[in-house]
């Protein structure tokens, strides 16, 4: 992978990127040409005021050299550039950008993401063209109606041998379409300028819901409190934010859970132990009678005060198609929001094997100053009866800590999707990474 | 020409148009609106062309056309598709099913015209 780490390769990209000799860049920083080729094949550490007087030199901030881009922004910048073709010969440039132009590298994460969000809203769009039955009924009869009108007025216009009573009746039905062609088009303005508000109608159902929950801290505090509410009244709390009737639909689910867990499992009892130390789902599970699941549920409700670190956990859920039905991003890990996630989460391990918990550590790729520790299980419930397929869910927990960066023990190391995942060799990979679409630079 | 044709659509003021530019042609029009019973009527009145609009009450013209085309007598029956949608599949679908012609609404006369007269003149 063309991204280094260490502030040696750096040096050694910063300075053939601005054309400087290595020997002119060791002359200007009175150190010989092979101590400087060391320190470019990070043989050598360097620091203090050499690395002032080597970032100088390059105007760089000596930072940029010493710690880089944020990870972060540089995979976002990464994002942004699976989109376009052309952008992937710089590819393994985008950390060297992101140091250099901070301002202009934000400016192309958010012109991605709202790239994105429109995207999104045409493909909504069109699906509501496709399947929205109002408009295509509407439209139906617009079209027929102005058929009707063509053929009559065609018929009217030519004939010059129509019988008077024929006339009449043509001109009669010309009036009646005209007053009903009005009658719909007035019906179909109507409901398109209804609709026309197009980040509060048309976004996903789950980014609504998403976009509710990120509101709230991931906790409906009602149900914590242990409060008698309605799931109807919480969600009419939520007022505009939840639009769609379907994101509706998905939030009364979720808080149909949420409230049974919560009584299951109430939030004084959960803070408590937490407090206390405890943070194996297992056993939470098992002192208070509760499934593995809604265990893991209720700790990704707690806020990050309650852990070391001061990091809220994070949580995934898929159903049997690996299809993610639920996404709690936590700081370092951002499941893809479209398309499929990397094969390699335990996530998946656990779909495999129901009912047997998998508990790994592992870190995310290009992710060196935070790791996780992860818990999941799959379940299968056979609602439809005998002989019927079960419905399967997958969910994992993720706990994440701060790690020392450069450490020496990475653990196992994941991705989020391909399209954006470094890891070269990896034995599940679905699609070319557009990390690995041009790997020139030494 | 002087032959007969089953117009199967529910809008009256299309009826009307069409039935007066094809009777005026010298075609005897009959029609029928109902989706459900078309294909009896189909039997019952052995047109030598149909015009078969799509959106039917009770039945698409998908579906009768699907009928027609599975017995044998009406293997070869020419039947002009009405259609308020031009998508591509929509037209695919019909070509798929057996429809001679497919057109799109809104459609002029002279186009329903010269397609009858293409489709019996075969």
């Amino acid at each position: 992978m063309a991204r280094p780490a260490l502030t040696g390769s750096r040096i050694r990209r910063y300075r053939i990127d601005r054309g400087i000799k290595q020997a002119e860049l060791a002359r200007q920083c009175e150190i010989s040409p092979s101590y400087l080729n060391l320190i470019e094949h990070n043989r050598r550490k360097i620091g203090g005021a050499l690395l002032n007087s080597v970032a100088a030199a390059l105007e760089v901030d000596t930072t940029t050299l010493s710690e880089g881009a944020g990870a972060a922004m540089t995979s976002a910048l990464d994002v942004a550039a699976g989109g376009f073709v052309a952008a992937g010969r710089e590819i393994e440039r985008s950390e060297d950008f992101a140091g250099r132009f901070p301002g202009w590298a934000q400016l192309v994460i958010q012109q991605q993401a709202r790239v994105a969000e429109l995207e999104r809203l045409v493909e909504t769009l069109n699906d509501r063209l496709t399947h929205d039955p109002f408009l295509s009924a509407s439209l139906h009869n617009v079209l027929s109606t102005v058929t009707a009108i063509r053929s009559t007025s065609g018929i009217l216009a030519t004939g010059d041998d129509i019988e008077a009573e024929w006339q009449a009746r043509f001109h009669r039905n010309l009036y009646e379409d005209s007053q009903r062609l009005a009658e719909s088009t007035e019906a179909l303005v109507g409901y398109l300028d209804a609709g026309g508000d197009a980040d509060r109608t048309l976004s996903l159902p789950g980014d609504e819901l998403e976009a509710w929950l990120t509101d709230l801290d991931w906790r409906i505090e009602a149900f914590e409190e242990g409060r008698d509410v309605d799931v109807s009244e919480v969600i009419g709390e939520a007022g505009s934010v939840l639009t769609s009737s379907a994101a509706r639909t998905l939030a009364a689910r979720f808080l149909e859970r949420y409230r049974a867990d919560a009584r299951a499992l109430p939030g004084a009892d959960l803070e408590d132990a937490v407090m206390a130390g405890e943070r194996d789902p297992m056993r939470l599970a098992a002192r208070f009678s509760v499934d593995l699941p809604c265990a893991m549920r209720r700790m990704a409700t707690l806020p990050g005060r309650f852990f070391k670190g001061g990091l809220p956990p994070g949580l995934v859920i898929c159903d049997g198609s690996g299809t993610l039905t639920f996404r709690k991003p936590v700081r370092g890990f951002e499941p893809p929001r479209f398309g499929a996630s990397c094969a390699m989460w335990p996530l998946f391990q656990a779909l495999q094997r129901p009912l047997t918990p998998v508990r790994t550590e592992l870190s995310l790729v290009g992710q060196d100053d935070v790791r996780f520790e992860t818990w999941s299980i799959a379940t299968s419930d056979y609602v439809a009866g005998f002989d019927k397929p079960p419905v399967v869910e997958s969910t994992m927990l993720l706990m994440p800590v701060l790690a020392q960066v450069g450490a020496e023990d990475v653990p196992f190391q994941v991705g989020t999707s391909c399209r954006v995942c470094a890891i070269t060799d990896c034995p599940a990979r679905r699609e070319p990474s557009i990390l690995m679409q041009s790997d020139t630079m030494v | 020409m002087g032959g007969t044709v089953l117009l199967i659509e529910d809008e009256p003021n299309i009826i009307e148009a069409i039935r007066f530019i094809l009777s005026r042609d010298g075609w005897r029009v009959d029609t029928h609106s109902d989706g459900e019973t078309a294909v009896d009527a189909v039997r019952h009145r052995r047109p030598d062309l149909i015009v078969l609009d799509v959106m039917l009450p009770n039945r698409s013209g998908y579906d009768i056309l699907n009928d027609l085309r599975a017995d044998a007598e009406f293997t070869d029956l020419p039947v002009l598709m009405l259609t308020a949608r031009g998508q591509k599949k929509d037209r695919e679908l019909a070509e798929k099913l057996g429809a001679s012609r497919f057109m799109t609404k809104p459609f002029s006369n002279g186009e329903v015209l010269e397609t009858v007269r293409a489709l019996v003149g075969q």
